[in-house]
């Protein structure tokens, strides 16, 4: 799950990590008031779950409360495109309204967990070239890297960050402040089930002080049910609403951008049927994973959703039956098809637990389909009504 | 032969009175399983279809010489139900629950080193040899008794492999799911050495997917230790960067783990790399001919 960057400060401060001073508003009068209390230059900032605001426009600094009302009024109902939102952008709904610093220095300080194999621990990164997206920094000039691992059998010990802070080259008098932010991050991570934190940049002021200007925190979706607090700062409004609609309904789906929709069970073959879609020479319209015991309702919401996006031109139902059977997954299309108005032309490909049962509800039902028995040809036959659907 | 599952397992299923745990202990014992024990704290003393129930898993191992479990508890409880079987000896350990945090398979891995348990999963749908018995829910006709290892990170994939397998008379020896998470238990490499070192297998079918470098681990170790052939197929070509694909592991991440550098590391040694998986069966079926 992600949040935005004026939640992730709100849990940094939580946290004893500096941030700087700042609230979030969602009208420019507002923005204006917030400037007028903090009696600094302020940034007013975008809030969207993406990077790269800055370079789109979404990050202004203003001198004045009056520039800071300015600043917000452009950006708040601004359609913000970056290169993680998509050529479609995003709709900008409330800014960030916080103290702009004296920048001496930026950096880097962030902590993931490392899957490798042998040696699964969470690791600290930490780099002078802060503000950069580390993804770059990584490729072009990975000794700017510094790496820390932290089991979390083992816990935070001080040499880790001694580790960062030398090798940043930081000034002796700051490592009392490093070592408390790299320790609180730790914390963090382990508290709130983290899958990654970022503070990029973490800037040295004029006056020497440490402060996390700008955070990403992205938590472990496994981990939720232990921070209900956490998945309280859930954002519908950032995701997708087919999306949104497929997790309240217990549906994994994920919307791509082409035009055969498809359902399957399992999250493997689900990969595998879009890629079978790709080969065949079509596009997948979706990821759609009904899960392993669906019940008839689920498979019924999952096909309801799938047909919900206007570019699906072309069904492929790709059942393999084991605890799912698939008279149920029949049922469920058959259920749910006969409420959608819209009729799309569907390929069904059953096998496994049931199939019989399955197929002849499927035909004794009023719905027209294409069967198939094999995973190709059942991905042939879609793209080929994809075709024939775009001429 | 087979790896890690064969006719002297004797399994305790932990969580056997949930309705997850009883579906698949049933499933199992069709199959020709050796259940010889549940676990559900709070139940012990009752019967499950005439099999004990324990509190303690160190109670089914004492008193029913268990030496395998399967894990069939909901996420949060988990981790605990891992360590408690580490802790009581058990030698195979195989859990399917799926939505374990990360975090506490970190924990879970630090508790396996030294022990002298192997754990395959969570996330996964487990071990089946076929003709000895199964742990997790792997459905129980796609099987067929052979000499083909299958190991995958996916489960209804995995099935679809299997069947292809089977529909074309071709056996396994055993079909391992290692699962779909960040962290898992047994990796890839792994289950290929036990292979390599098992007389009955003759071939290796190893389904990949998209996130982590647990392919391009396999491809390394492939490359200096296995002599057996190895088929190949990794799922996701189409994913997008950023999204977890289902499986909490399968997501391309900072532009690494996609399906092309799986795919280049895997030719690379050796391997024969599938790109239509509904033509799995038939190359393998081609490399045991040509054998």
């Amino acid at each position: 799950m992600k949040i935005h960057e004026y939640q992730a400060k709100n849990i940094l401060r939580a946290y004893n990590i500096p941030v700087a001073r700042g609230e979030v508003a969602t009208t420019p009068e507002k923005a204006r008031d917030i400037a007028s209390s903090l009696k600094t230059k302020v940034v007013v900032k975008a809030q969207i779950h993406a990077g790269g605001r800055g370079k789109g426009g979404g990050v202004r600094l203003a001198g004045s409360p009056d520039e800071a009302f300015n600043a917000a009024k452009e950006i708040i109902g601004m359609n913000l495109v970056t290169h993680q939102t998509g050529p479609e952008g995003k709709l900008v709904r409330q800014v960030l309204v916080e103290e702009a610093h004296e920048i001496e220095k930026e950096l880097y300080l962030g902590m993931v967990v490392d899957r490798a194999r042998g040696r699964e621990c969470l690791v600290y990164m930490a780099s002078e070239a802060g503000g950069m997206d580390i993804e770059e920094v990584a490729n072009k000039t990975p000794e700017k890297i510094i790496k820390a691992a932290v089991h979390p059998a083992v816990g935070f010990s001080p040499f880790q960050a001694r580790k960062l802070f030398y090798g940043l080259g930081l000034n002796k008098s700051l490592s009392g402040q490093f070592t408390d932010i790299a320790r609180n991050l730790y914390r963090l991570f382990i508290e709130k089930d983290l899958s990654l934190v970022e503070i990029n940049p973490l800037v040295l002021t004029k006056d020497g002080n440490l402060v996390a200007v700008d955070t990403k925190i992205n938590f472990d979706d496994d981990g939720l049910f232990r921070n209900p607090e956490i998945k309280a700062l859930r954002d519908e409004t950032e995701e997708d609403p087919l999306e949104v609609e497929a997790v309240n309904t217990g549906v994994n789906y994920i919307k791509l951008d082409g035009n055969v929709g498809c359902m399957v069970n399992g999250a493997g073959l689900a990969m595998t049927t879009m890629d079978l879609i790709k080969l065949a020479g079509g596009e997948p319209a979706n990821f759609l994973d009904v899960g392993g015991g669906a019940s008839t309702e689920k498979i019924e919401n999952a096909f309801r959703i799938l047909t919900l996006d206007p570019n699906v031109e072309v069904i492929l139902v790709n059942i393999f039956g084991g605890i799912l059977r698939c008279d149920r997954v029949a049922k469920g299309v058959v259920e749910a098809a006969s409420k959608i108005e819209k009729k799309l032309p569907m390929v069904v490909r059953l096998q496994g637990t049931n199939v019989e049962e399955g197929r002849k509800i499927l035909q004794d039902s009023s719905l027209t389909f294409e069967v198939a028995d094999e995973l190709y040809e059942a991905a042939q036959k879609a793209v080929a009504l994809s075709h024939r659907g775009c001429r | 032969m087979a790896i890690l599952f064969d006719k002297n397992t004797l399994v305790v299923s932990q969580g056997i009175t949930g309705s997850e745990g009883s579906f698949h202990t049933r499933e199992a014992i069709a199959f020709g399983t050796k259940v010889v024990a549940g676990v559900t704290p709070g139940k012990g003393g009752m019967d499950f279809e005439g099999i004990p129930v324990y509190n303690r898993v160190i109670d089914a191992v004492e008193s029913r010489g268990a030496n395998a479990s399967g894990i069939y508890t909901p996420a949060a409880f988990a981790p605990d139900a891992i360590v408690e079987a580490i802790e009581a000896g058990i030698g195979l350990i195989v859990c399917v629950t799926e939505g374990v945090p990360v975090l506490d398979m970190i924990k879970v891995k630090q508790a396996l080193k030294g022990s002298a348990s192997r754990l395959i999963g969570p996330n996964c749908p487990g071990i089946t040899t076929p003709g000895a018995g199964k742990i997790g829910f792997m459905p129980n006709f796609t099987h067929k008794e052979g000499n083909v290892g299958v190991i995958s990170r996916s489960g209804t994939l995995t099935y679809e492999v299997i069947w292809q397998l089977s529909s074309l008379g071709i056996g396994q020896s055993t079909s391992i799911g290692i699962g779909g998470d960040p962290i898992v238990g047994m990796t890839f490499v792994d289950v290929l050495g036990l292979f390599e070192e098992d007389p009955q297998t003759e071939a290796i079918v190893l389904i990949g997917e998209i996130g982590g470098t647990a392919e391009e681990d396999a491809a390394e170790f492939i490359k200096s230790n296995l002599s057996k052939p190895v088929v190949s197929f990794i799922a996701g070509q189409t994913a997008p960067p950023g999204r977890r694909m289902g499986h909490a592991g399968a997501i391309i991440a900072g532009g690494k783990g996609t399906s092309e550098e799986k795919v280049k590391a895997l030719e690379k040694a050796g391997v024969v790399v599938e790109r239509n998986p509904a033509e799995i069966g038939r190359r393998v079926q081609e490399i045991l001919a040509g054998k």
